[in-house]
């Protein structure tokens, strides 16, 4: 399939299971019917998701690096991080 | 009741063993006193089974400390409060209470038992005369106290995003419907002694802020420090997890936690940001990296800006 805008070749992507044609040499996009209301679904969706698990400003992932020795052992808290968990 | 001694620290910590003991050394004649917290204007001295307290001195200890006496003995199975009305050792107010076994900080943490003994007491119903918890009131007093530099400024940028009410510029909301701790962290838990079966028998201490007030503001501080990333997700999780388990009313059952949380999590996130940073300045060093976290965290603040 040839872009109709430059006549390049298009390349077809799957994302989310949704097929999209773009062209190589101007980058275009070419979608089947339907493909965009599957687009519009899935950001709403997006959108709708399950609440973040941490305010906006959290960090997803521990800043402060946490040696694991596996299973429920327990890490002990030192210096700073004690203050910050054990007095006001 | 009035006690008169020296002026000197160390004639603080003599008088509270002292008092520690008994009238005449009755009630623990031979327990040697050994200090438990010294910090922020605080003193506590153990003395066998009872622990003496000299409260920080720049607070009102009126009547409202003596309805939240009131309130611990009334609620034995949540809260150890002193054993009787303040007394005043030279202007510091001062109280006795039983002596309880602090958390172990090597050992497995109580998260769990934490976050019960809160959800019950949040679940506790009001009486008329509890007094009223208010306001947060650490996070105004610490940010004004913050002097100049980059993380300072951080930290005011961050503080500038705090609803005018934390700020102390408007009236608090009102809607005080829960009995809270009002300064909960791990420090402030006890295990009392005597239980055979082994039974943890953990309770709340430091009754200084109990009152009626909006529970999310107990599950701030872990809350803070899981959002900066100091707190694993494990450990706030298992907190989380046992307090809506025990029917804690601070989190709406099955919704987003963080509707609630938000607020006091931010809010405690820049006050110990100001705790560190007033803190390395003053031993002249650098922050570490989980006090280098927290004021990441109020970087993130500052930046999202003003929610409301």
């Amino acid at each position: 399939m040839h872009c109709p805008k430059c006549r390049g070749v298009m390349r077809t992507y799957t994302r989310s299971g949704v097929h999209i044609e773009q062209c190589d040499s101007c980058r275009g996009i070419f979608l089947d019917y339907g493909e965009l209301e599957a687009l519009s679904q899935m950001e709403s969706q997006y959108r709708a998701a399950p609440p973040a698990a941490a305010p906006g400003w959290g960090t997803p992932a521990p800043a402060v690096h946490h040696h694991h020795h596996g299973g429920h052992h327990h890490r002990p808290h030192h210096g700073s991080v004690f203050h910050m968990l054990f007095s006001t | 009741m009035r006690v008169h001694t020296e002026t000197a620290p160390s004639g603080l910590f003599a008088r509270l063993a002292e008092i520690g003991r008994g009238p005449a050394g009755a009630a623990n004649p031979s327990a040697a006193p050994e200090v438990l917290y010294d910090r922020h204007g605080v003193l506590v001295v153990r003395v066998g089974d009872v622990a003496v307290k000299a409260h920080q001195p720049d607070r009102e200890y009126g009547v409202p400390f003596l309805g939240r006496i009131r309130l611990a003995e009334a609620l034995p199975h949540l809260l150890v409060g002193p054993l009787g009305p303040p007394v005043d050792v030279d202007g510091r107010t001062v109280t006795v209470s039983p002596y309880g076994e602090p958390v172990d900080p090597r050992e497995e943490l109580p998260w769990e038992e934490g976050a019960r003994l809160l959800a019950a007491l949040h679940s506790t119903p009001v009486p008329a005369d509890a007094p009223s918890w208010g306001r947060p009131t650490r996070v105004a007093r610490l940010v004004s106290r913050l002097g100049d530099g980059p993380a300072e400024d951080v930290v005011r940028r961050a503080f500038a995003t705090l609803p005018a009410w934390i700020r102390g510029e408007a009236p608090e909301p009102p809607g005080h419907a829960h009995l809270i701790h009002g300064d909960w962290h791990l420090g402030q838990m006890v295990r009392l002694p005597g239980a055979p079966d082994g039974n943890r028998r953990w309770r709340l201490i430091d009754i200084e802020d109990l009152g009626t007030g909006v529970p999310a503001w107990d599950l701030a501080r872990p809350a803070a420090l899981f959002s900066a990333g100091v707190l694993s997700p494990e450990e706030w999780g298992r907190f989380l997890g046992a307090y809506t388990r025990a029917g804690g009313p601070a989190v709406p059952a099955g919704g987003d936690p963080w509707a609630a949380l938000e607020v006091p999590a931010r809010t405690l996130a820049i006050q110990i940001a100001a705790t560190c940073v007033i803190s390395a300045g003053r031993d002249d060093r650098p922050l570490d990296g989980a006090e280098q976290a927290v004021v990441d965290a109020c970087a993130r603040i500052a930046a999202a800006g003003t929610p409301a």
